[in-house]
């Protein structure tokens, strides 16, 4: 229909960096592979700017992978509205944290083998992004949780690491079973895994609604729950940040874990016609965010707080996924893929200044010493907070206020995510006070600014995050509308600038209390003096991961070891093995009398088999009916 | 009573064969000596070559007398590696006796 736009190239450049560097890596020049790094999402961001201009949506089709009967599995792209602004963020942002990682990996041994994987992780996501149907996404999906386990685990000397990675593997196939059965149930149901083909069906059948498609949206969306850490699968996250900073920031929160929004929106028009499974994920999302938000309150590692933070803002995303706002979601996507990644970026940047420290109780004051990471963090801060006209000011005002026009489930899943704002912005300013403000609690450190190749991305970003919000929501939603549809019924101008205020409002209320705790009076135990238990409570994660080691782990283990293993594997599999040696022992003892090595008496048993071969011949002949007529022949 | 035919019936030239073979086989079971165990050998091809005639001659098939060229073409090789097997193992061994060549034996 249109000129090729070579598509492919997109998710194939990172891949050409991750062979090289994969392969060579080891023998070449630091410089080189950085270049190599650094240019393949330099490219694929190139060819995804070029093909913006072209008229969306492109589909391009390379092949057929699956036939099988009426059904058929071909290997597309599309590149739609949607996809693009999702590219644009994963090859740009991926880009910046390229560039970043070249100042925060310069020194660490494995640096080939990290630009690797993290060009290999681009090739997954952008496959993921751009698969025009559900199997194609899958491949992509799980690549992502391949490249995920292989960063997290980056430092596999190290066991807190590696054993974060196996969990992360391990929380992901979890929900990637359940997003396998929603594909069997597409493919039962519709015959198809096409993107554009299951929308045409679904919108064949107006009348189709709950049901079967109530069941396929919540497999699917527990599916999402593994990839975007939403409860109850978001144990693996905070863990994650065992991994490299700049790992955290683009896999952890700018890109990979908002797959599932992306995944949600991608297949809306299924949950559209679920009002059950729509329920279902925005009270996941909302309970995900406050729930979320609460542990970050009294983290003290800089990373679990912006891991819990970036738990929290995902809720947020399925909250407006869950009040059919897709648009509102994906807009919060990209903001919080500048801001998110901007955080993790600075506080990177802070650990390196304080010499891989990232306890924030032994930070401080270190607003003097490394001026730019603390404007540019100072710009993030404020924007997940969602001071006006910064970036979440715009995206998270959209969630709030659809949620809002959603009926009454919708009003107190709002006041959720209103306390869940306030939350958010008492954390946030809670690390900034912590970080930069007052004494530098650490005698041993000596914090100096970092090198700029870390900086440049961050001032990127910090533009990015300031300035992101400001294409607004309602053109953001006009855009997208090819795919997703319009959003719903606008709002009164009135009530819209209320709930604005009251947004703002409990930001504000946050900062001030953190303010009253961490800066004016720098003793961080305050909140604990009138609530101990509920501190307790919080540092301690709720002892979710206590529950699920004592439910679930422990069970799987004991039944591993004393069923599977004692019973299944040595006394049932291991007696039969052991049973059939003994046979075939036996008999071999009797038949070895045979091997006398006398050739007489094998001579013997040849000519007695000779002649029991003779008789069962000559038997029919002789005993039977025809004979031989041996002395008459002839006459 | 006339004696139909002058010739000797095909049936004593079948019996010959089949007690030379059975000769054959009890020689082999039997005797220790290794060249005699050859020779039984020998005795049975022949036994065997006897019938091959016997019918070829009954029937006007020329295909019987082929085979006994090739029975005959097989055993003369065979005497030739057999023998020099035997010799060998006389070298070897410094016995012939059938039942003490047993080294194969488990």
């Amino acid at each position: 229909m249109n000129e090729p736009l070579h598509l492919w190239l997109i998710p194939v450049l990172p891949f050409i960096g991750f062979v090289l560097n994969g392969l060579l890596g080891r023998r070449l020049p630091k410089a080189v592979v950085s270049a190599i790094a650094l240019l393949a999402p330099l490219g694929s961001f190139l060819v995804v700017l070029f093909a913006s201009r072209a008229a969306l949506a492109h589909t391009e089709g390379y092949g057929t992978w699956i036939t099988a009967g009426s059904f058929n599995v071909d290997i597309t792209f599309v590149l739609d509205q949607l996809s693009l602004v999702m590219l644009l963020v994963i090859t740009g942002v991926g880009f910046l944290i390229h560039i970043y990682s070249v100042g925060y990996m310069h020194s660490d041994e494995g640096y080939w083998r990290y630009f690797a994987y993290l060009n290999l992780f681009l090739f997954f996501m952008t496959t993921l992004v751009l698969a025009g149907n559900a199997l194609v996404m899958f491949v992509g999906w799980e690549g992502v949780g391949l490249a995920s386990y292989l960063l997290i685990g980056f430092w596999f000397q190290k066991k807190s690491a590696a054993d974060a990675g196996k969990k992360a593997f391990i929380v992901n196939r979890i929900g990637d079973f359940g997003f396998l059965i929603g594909l069997f149930l597409l493919i039962a149901t519709f015959g198809t895994l096409s993107f554009s083909d299951l929308a045409a069906r679904v919108a064949a059948n107006p009348t189709m609604s709950g049901g079967v498609l109530t069941v396929i949206a919540l497999c699917l969306f527990i599916g999402a729950t593994g990839k975007s850490a939403q409860l109850p699968l978001y144990v693996w996250l905070p863990d994650a940040m065992e991994g490299p900073t700049p790992v955290s920031a683009l896999i952890h929160a700018a890109t990979m874990v908002t797959a599932g929004v992306y995944m949600v929106a991608r297949t809306h028009f299924i949950f559209d016609r679920s009002p059950l499974a729509l329920s279902v994920v925005a009270i996941i999302g909302a309970a995900t965010a406050l729930f979320a938000a609460t542990i970050g309150l009294v983290q003290t590692d800089i990373k679990r707080v912006l891991a819990y933070s970036t738990v929290s803002q995902l809720g947020y995303m399925f909250l407006g996924c869950g009040v059919a706002a897709y648009s509102a979601a994906i807009f919060h996507l990209i903001t919080h893929a500048f801001f998110k990644a901007l955080l993790f970026l600075a506080a990177g940047s802070v650990i390196h200044a304080m010499g891989g420290e990232q306890d924030m109780r032994k930070m401080g004051g270190l607003r003097a010493k490394t001026p730019i990471t603390f404007w540019t963090m100072t710009a993030a801060v404020f924007a997940i907070s969602g001071f006006p006209f910064l970036s979440a000011f715009f995206s998270k005002d959209a969630i709030l206020a659809a949620t809002f026009a959603s009926g009454s489930l919708g009003k107190l899943l709002w006041f959720v995510g209103l306390v869940t704002a306030g939350l958010t912005a008492f954390y946030m300013f809670r690390l900034w006070y912590l970080t930069f403000f007052g004494e530098t609690r650490s005698h041993d450190a000596h914090p100096h600014e970092s090198p700029w190749p870390m900086l440049g991305p961050l001032v990127i970003l910090a533009i990015l995050s300031i300035g992101g919000g400001w294409i607004g929501a309602s053109r953001f939603g006009a855009f997208l509308s090819p795919i997703l549809g319009t959003s719903t019924e606008e709002m009164s101008g009135s009530l819209e600038y209320i709930m604005m205020a009251l947004a703002v409002a409990a930001g504000a209320v946050g900062w001030f209390i953190a303010h009253r705790m961490y800066h004016q009076r720098s003793a961080a135990a305050q909140l604990a003096a009138p609530a101990p238990a509920g501190y307790n409570l919080l540092q301690n994660k709720y002892y979710v991961d206590e529950f699920y080691g004592l439910t679930i782990v422990k069970p799987l283990i004991a039944v591993s070891k004393y069923f599977l293993e004692w019973v299944v594997d040595i006394a049932i599999l291991g007696g039969l093995a052991w049973a059939l040696g003994a046979l075939a022992v036996f008999f071999g003892a009797i038949l070895q009398r045979w091997q006398s090595g006398n050739i007489r008496s094998y001579a013997a048993w040849l000519a007695l088999g000779a002649a029991v071969l003779l008789y069962f011949v000559l038997a029919p002949h002789v005993f039977g009916a025809p004979s031989l007529h041996l002395g008459m022949a002839g006459h | 009573m006339h004696i139909v035919s002058h010739e000797v019936p095909l049936v004593w030239y079948l019996i010959l064969s089949a007690v030379l073979f059975c000769l054959g086989i009890v020689g082999f079971l039997i005797k220790r000596n290794l060249i005699t165990v050859f020779m039984s050998i020998e005795l049975m091809l022949n036994a065997v070559n006897l019938s091959f005639v016997t019918f070829a001659h009954q029937w006007h098939e020329v295909k019987g007398q082929i085979f006994v060229f090739f029975v005959m073409m097989v055993a003369a090789a065979e005497a030739a590696v057999g023998l020099a097997i035997i010799i060998a193992v006389f070298r070897a061994r410094s016995t012939l006796a059938v039942d003490r060549i047993d080294l194969m034996k488990l």
